[in-house]
């Protein structure tokens, strides 16, 4: 069933034959999680490097979701081990929230603080968290809200805004800790139509830029434009993970195949 | 009116007792509410055990055996406070106790993400809550604080019982020197009103206030 991803080019491999060294920056050893008696997350084994885009993919209920949010520890683990940056993610507290601040994170529902603006929404862990003078900070939330397009609004509550520009500042928000790596979980399920593609724009230049990026997403377009590497998940296991081009063109497990049928048919 | 107008001055004693015995408590339950509530959504558990243990002991018990408890009670460990801070502490833990819930169902209000898109920025479990949770926690908890509050500045005239200087207890001076019982207890309710009408309106005030930011 469980496909081992054989190395191809930029693949999972410690010293893949490319010309970028590869340095992994998240691991997951053999993670396991249950929701009751649902086992969400079945030996859960995947290596993020540094610079990659991975577009976690699969039919809803796959634990996709869960997987995301297990890299940063929203979603604590069973069993296994979780490592960002050669760190092994700790339990709870002062060195998770470090930690964290180092992983950047865009939910489904955007999550914008809903009592603050947009500036302070951006500004407020850079201040309270990394302990940046309130100037600095909101200087840098101003160049990055002018990055997605948004500088305009600033001064304004998230509830003012569309569904695309609050997760364009969601995107803004997370970008402002400096962060080594992104975590999208879902990010344009929320949206109307004519808003994804605001957001999905942005999350291509990061991808462009070298940004490290895992992306739980239906979009197949991003996947096969952006991603490096596509990983399939099915009843929580991971069933493939290849380059975007091998996977689309070519899928090797049925539950793949039928999946890819289902979605890429219209 | 005349009996308002012999006995001013014990009246306006009683009034000042009540109104400083309320104020005292109301910040004691409000800060040990809102920090009894932390506990109670922390992720430490002996803290949440903590928490729900002081909550139902507190708000299940009644306050006039808090009281005894307090004034009897206390003293047999050789701690002897005066009267009256017997009575705030009696007051302000029992209240906290009501204040914690009311405070617990406002963060309850706060959909999870908020809490999660902190948490995922790097915040720790005190400034989710302090930063992002609580601030938005307080808009749905006016109302029902303002209650809490109300039914404090009414508790309060048990402290009368414990001879601390209070609203209600003036009845007993004033009703010794043969003054109509029916006018003595009229003139204290009309304390109480002003007292508690009072209250509502710093509740509504903040209402409107916290209201327009949305």
């Amino acid at each position: 069933m469980t496909t081992d991803p054989d190395p191809g080019p930029g693949q999972a491999g410690p010293t893949p034959g490319g010309t970028s060294g590869f340095t992994p920056l998240i691991e997951m050893r053999g993670v396991n999680k249950h929701f009751g008696d649902l086992h969400v997350l079945q030996d859960i084994e995947l290596t993020v490097g540094r610079g990659e885009v991975v577009v976690v993919i699969g039919p809803s209920g796959s634990g996709k979701s869960t997987l995301c949010r297990a890299i940063n520890r929203l979603e604590p683990i069973e069993a296994g081990t979780i490592l960002i940056d050669g760190e092994p993610l700790p339990a709870e507290g002062k060195g998770l929230a470090r930690l964290r601040a180092e992983v950047g994170m865009v939910f489904q529902s955007f999550n914008l603080f809903a009592h603050k603006t947009v500036l302070q929404n951006v500004s407020l862990a850079q201040i309270k968290v990394r302990g940046r003078p309130k100037a600095e900070a909101d200087a840098k939330s101003r160049t990055l809200l002018d990055r997605v397009g948004l500088a305009s609004q600033a001064d304004k509550y998230p509830a003012q805004l569309s569904g695309g520009q609050q997760q364009r500042v969601a995107i803004a928000r997370a970008l402002a800790m400096d962060p080594k790596a992104l975590l999208f979980d879902e990010p344009t399920s929320a949206l109307d139509p004519e808003m994804i593609n605001e957001v999905l724009d942005v999350m291509r230049r990061l991808a462009h830029e070298g940004m490290t990026m895992v992306v739980v997403t239906h979009e197949m377009g991003f996947a096969r434009a952006s991603a490096n590497r596509v990983v399939f998940m099915a009843d929580g296991r991971i069933v493939e993970d290849r380059a975007p081009e091998d996977f689309f063109s070519a899928p090797e497990s049925e539950r793949a195949r039928d999946f890819l049928s289902k979605i890429l048919k219209h | 009116m005349k009996t308002l107008t012999d006995n001013w001055s014990t009246y306006w004693d009683g009034f000042l007792g009540t109104l400083l015995l309320f104020a005292v408590s109301a910040v004691m339950s409000l800060v040990l509410g809102v920090l009894i509530a932390s506990f109670r959504v922390s992720p430490v558990k002996p803290l949440r055990v903590f928490g729900t243990a002081w909550v139902t002991l507190l708000r299940n018990t009644p306050l006039t055996l808090l009281f005894f408890i307090v004034v009897l009670g206390l003293p047999r460990f050789n701690i002897t406070l005066p009267f009256y801070t017997f009575a705030v502490l009696a007051l302000g833990c029992y209240t906290s106790a009501f204040v914690c819930e009311a405070m617990r169902s406002g963060v309850n209000t706060v959909p999870v993400g908020q809490g999660e898109a902190a948490r995922s920025l790097g915040m720790t479990f005190g400034q989710t809550m302090g930063l992002v949770v609580l601030p938005q926690a307080y808009r749905s908890v006016v109302a029902p604080i303002g209650s809490v509050m109300i039914a404090l500045a009414k508790n309060s005239a048990i402290a009368g019982s414990f001879s601390v200087t209070e609203l209600l207890g003036t009845y007993r001076t004033i009703n010794e020197l043969g003054y109509s019982i029916i006018w003595t207890f009229v003139w204290i309710a009309v304390g109480y009103l002003i007292i508690t009408l009072a209250i509502s309106a710093v509740f509504n005030l903040l209402e409107r206030r916290l209201a327009v930011s949305r």
